[in-house]
């Protein structure tokens, strides 16, 4: 997402900047009505008291907030923060070697190949978390061949606990890993590699000390776009889990259809928005930041 | 060099992890028994009984409209949006950028209560308008990307030759932005043509009453449907989405050939 | 000087490519060797093959005496220069350098120590904790010769070292290069596609085609006496007399018909036979020319020949004569003040002459290989 990067000074008039905010204003706007402006509200709401009909009740409050410190929650956003950053541990674990092997195939190969992992990634996912559902189903494959090989009992529940969600979180979002990291291994100079082995390295600190370091880039963005969207999972946990391994998104869906308590819901989503956008504004502000100190070429 | 074999022994691992589900699946939809587990015999029965169901067809329309209007309207969004965040550089380009750029990283149900609130508050109903509008907002972001992309390898040298040669912008839009940018455009439509249809979580939150579209309707099912007819839904899903991504794909490289044989 | 590095009967191929085939070669201590080479010769896989990052598929490599056909590139005394230099751009110059003595596990003090003699003797102290992407062409390219040179290795590699440069530079970091070998005096193997470098810098020079050594010689003898019609069309410019031998004149020379010229002495160095094919090589700058006929000498040929194009570059003006149905390429330098001289111009019919010893005979002579040299279409 280097957007900023490589953009041409447009020298122009300063008296006519009607090009530019014509042609802006359309996706501006648009994003600051049905982004920002809902961004807000969520903020706003969770300082309103619940009207008894399921909306939004008259004047200000602070009971929702302080409602947020029974224990069961800490207990939840605890287990989403680790779930997620499990998931994404295990995610570039994976993406890193199939990465490599990708970027390291010849071309001809690599595009069908390249083509085969993504493809999972279209696919939509409610159906990826049907179809583990159905494989760890109690009549599933999985289980009747674990049965047969007597490695659980017959009372073990594979689905509705952590490691199920855990397992369908990693499916779901191993495309998503895979792709900037490979992106980063295709543009990586495997002379590198041949220099370290030149100079006395083995193939696994080679590995670890020019390859790692040189695909950076790839590895910080697969860590935001899976640790981000785990972060805020719902769909998954709310079929392959159970109800004690509730996280923070099921909680947000709850409150709000379940219970259509909506200051809840939003002040549970506005603690979920600051969790997520804190690192995405760092790093934003750092990007706008060099871009400016950059002389321009 | 000997290449180490565990990176591909890793990656094998791997696309085995990604299609033994949607295969077994596949499978699934055609087995005559209710509860996988065993099979009983290949059967079309349960691909029958989808089809004699209203709201399957209901649900399949709902997306499609939805689709639809929402890839035209961020398309439109989108490619405006990032022909100005290349084209120009100041304070506002930079508020721009990053609105542009929220939406990529905001999970889904951020998105969807916040807009769900915000209709509440506006006091709007729920519907299809709702699910439209959502849907343009995410997609916008996406096509502005993959547009963006696609102009950071364009020459903007190609303009100011056109202009010396006494091209006016209309012509300039028509015989070199659009031939020479269609690909990502297309690129861009197409993805955001997929994104909605997929689209669960946001979907979910602001839909009102008979405005389920597909992937609504099938977690609906998953809670309390058969899942026979969910396997043989999903596998038509599968089909129709893989499709267009081949398509697309297809479609997409030919465009690059033919447009770089033209310049 | 014994023979310090062997390689023998060595053959790679790559699905249905041999690149390298059959090839034995031999580097003394100390000195410096180029393989020179179109790009696809095959020079860079052996260069691979020595460096350990490949494995041929027959014949071995020796390193004064013991085989290390099979040890792996982090084993080997060998070290790299890469083309494009293969900095780690994660890592500061210094860091570059030290890569490697850190891999040997010496200790810190040492490595310190060696890196800061090595950067000092390569002028690099201002830039030792920059990253590579902030130096210049020409410091990179110190910094990968400082990172290669500091493991103290028998043999070090260059890959085509220069190639991303541009020409003063090139030729600055030349007599460099030269220097540096003078202060270390380990072996050399350099890899070129680029004559100019192999001629200065080499003691010796194999010139590679098709995965095999055409020629191995000094630069002298290979700019003199090419065995082969593409070392002499690849290495300068030349032009290919064909013929037949006529007459012998004595023991050593020669008389060669050849068709549309007529009968030209040469030295008959191969000792051919009156009736044996022949193909001579005679470089451009050999040739004289003359607005009037000179006098007849012994061993001299004399031809006419008429200006069909010419090109003033400077220190000399090259020309294209039609002579018979051979269009030849001849070069002169100004000796005087040129535009004193009525210079030879377009359409001229002048005499061209050359002496039978700069006539060459080739080994072999391909077609093919004419097309290597720029003949007059580009003669830039």
């Amino acid at each position: 997402m280097s957007g900023e990067k490589n953009r041409k000074k447009v020298p122009r008039d300063p008296s006519s900047r009607w090009p530019e905010i014509l042609l802006s204003a359309p996706s501006l706007l648009w994003l600051s009505v049905f982004f920002v402006i809902p961004t807000i509200i969520v903020g706003m709401i969770a300082f309103k008291p619940p009207s008894i009909y399921g909306g939004i009740g008259e004047g200000w409050t602070l009971d929702t907030i302080r409602s947020l410190a029974q224990p069961s929650y800490p207990q939840i956003i605890w287990r989403t923060l680790w779930l997620s950053a499990l998931t994404t541990a295990l995610s570039i674990l994976l993406a890193v070697p199939v990465s490599y092997w990708l970027a390291t195939i010849p071309p001809r190969r690599r595009n069908l190949m390249l083509l085969l992992v993504i493809l999972p990634f279209w696919t939509n996912f409610l159906i990826r978390i049907f179809a583990w559902k159905t494989i760890l189903h109690p009549e599933g494959w999985i289980k009747n061949g674990l049965m047969a090989l007597g490695i659980v009992g017959k009372d073990v529940s594979l689905l509705y606990n952590e490691g199920a969600i855990l397992l369908v979180l990693v499916y779901t979002y191993l495309p998503f890993a895979i792709l900037p990291i490979y992106a980063a291994a295709d543009k990586f100079d495997f002379n590198l590699m041949s220099a370290a082995l030149d100079l006395g390295a083995n193939k696994l600190r080679a590995f670890w000390s020019i390859f790692l370091p040189g695909i950076r880039v790839g590895l910080i963005t697969a860590v935001l776009v899976v640790f981000i969207p785990a972060l805020g999972s719902y769909a998954i946990p709310e079929i392959v889990g159970g109800p004690n391994s509730e996280m923070i998104g099921n909680r947000i869906a709850q409150r709000t259809f379940s219970d259509r308590n909506l200051p809840h819901a939003s002040a549970l989503a506005a603690i979920l928005a600051a969790v997520v956008l804190t690192p995405v504004v760092v790093m934003q502000l750092r990007q706008i930041a060099s871009t400016h100190r950059r002389p321009s070429a | 060099m000997k290449r180490s074999r565990v990176p591909m022994a890793v990656s094998m691992v791997v696309l085995v992890f990604f299609y033994l589900p949607i295969v077994l699946l596949i499978i699934q939809s055609f087995n005559a028994s209710k509860y996988g587990g065993s099979w009983q015999g290949f059967s079309f029965k349960w691909y029958g009984l989808l089809f004699e169901n209203r709201a399957v067809w209901k649900a399949t329309q709902n997306t499609a409209v939805v689709a639809l209007f929402s890839t035209i309207c961020s398309t439109i969004l989108g490619t405006l949006g990032a022909w100005t965040l290349h084209h120009y550089r100041s304070r506002i380009q930079h508020a721009h950028y990053l609105l542009v750029y929220a939406p990529l990283v905001f999970p889904d149900i951020l998105m969807g209560i916040s807009l769900l609130l915000f209709f509440v508050h506006m006091h709007i109903p729920l519907g299809l308008p709702t699910i439209i509008v959502a849907h343009i907002t995410f997609c916008t972001s996406y096509v502005a990307f993959v547009v963006l992309g696609r102009l950071q390898d364009f020459d903007m040298a190609l303009i100011e030759a056109s202009q010396d040669l006494g091209a006016g912008w209309g012509t300039i839009i028509w015989r070199i932005l659009l031939p020479v940018l269609g690909p990502g455009i297309l690129a861009g439509a197409l993805l955001a043509f997929t994104l909605s249809i997929d689209d669960f979580v946001i979907t979910f939150f602001v839909s009102g009453p008979g405005s389920a579209t597909l992937p609504v309707y099938v977690y609906s099912m998953m809670k309390m449907g058969s899942p026979a007819i969910i396997n043989a839904l999903c596998t038509l899903f599968m089909l129709v989405t893989f499709s267009i991504v081949i398509v697309g794909q297809r479609m997409l490289t030919k465009n690059i050939q033919s447009s770089q044989s033209r310049i | 000087m014994g023979d310090f590095i062997e390689l023998q009967n060595v053959s790679k191929r790559f699905d249905d490519l041999v690149a390298v085939n059959n090839v034995s070669l031999s580097l003394k201590q100390g000195e410096v060797f180029s393989l020179l080479g179109p790009s696809g010769c095959g020079k860079t896989t052996l260069l691979r093959i020595l460096a350990g990052f490949q494995m041929p598929d027959s014949g071995s490599v020796l390193l004064n005496g013991q085989d290390i056909t099979r040890l792996p590139a982090n084993k080997r005394a060998v070290n790299t220069v890469f083309q494009n230099y293969a900095l780690f751009p994660h890592m500061t110059v210094w860091e570059n350098i030290a890569f490697g003595l850190r891999m040997s596990r010496k200790p810190s003090q040492e490595i310190r120590k060696e890196v800061g003699e090595m950067i000092e003797l390569m002028e690099l102290g201002d830039h030792a904790h920059k990253k590579p992407h902030m130096i210049s062409g020409g410091q990179k390219q110190r910094v990968a010769i400082a990172r290669a040179l500091v493991n103290k290795p028998q043999l070090l590699l260059l890959d085509e070292p220069l190639a991303a440069l541009d020409l003063k530079l090139r030729q600055r970091m030349l007599i460099e290069l030269d220097s540096i070998h003078d202060e270390v005096g380990i072996t050399f193997l350099y890899i070129t596609h680029d004559q100019g470098e192999a001629m200065s810098l080499s003691d010796r020079i194999g010139v590679m085609n098709l995965g095999r050594i055409e020629q191995i010689g000094t630069p002298a003898e290979i700019y003199e006496a090419p065995q082969s019609s593409f070392v002499a069309a690849f290495i300068g410019d030349t032009n290919f007399l064909n013929g037949r031998v006529c007459e012998t004149v004595s023991a050593e020379y020669c008389r060669i018909d050849v068709e549309s010229i007529g009968r030209v002495i040469a030295w008959n160095d191969k000792n051919l036979k009156p009736g044996d094919s022949v193909n001579l090589s005679v470089r451009p700058e050999k040739f004289r020319l003359f607005r009037n006929r000179p006098p007849d000498s012994e061993h001299r040929n004399l031809v006419q020949a008429k200006v069909v194009d010419l090109i003033y570059m400077g220190s000399s003006t090259k020309y294209r004569l039609e002579c018979g149905d051979y269009i030849l390429i001849v070069e002169q330098q100004h000796g005087r003040y040129l535009l004193d001289e009525k210079p030879i111009t377009w359409d001229e019919t002048i005499w061209l002459g050359w002496h039978a010893e700069d006539g060459y005979m080739l080994q072999r002579y391909e077609e093919k290989d004419e097309a290597l040299m720029a003949l007059g279409e580009d003669m830039t």
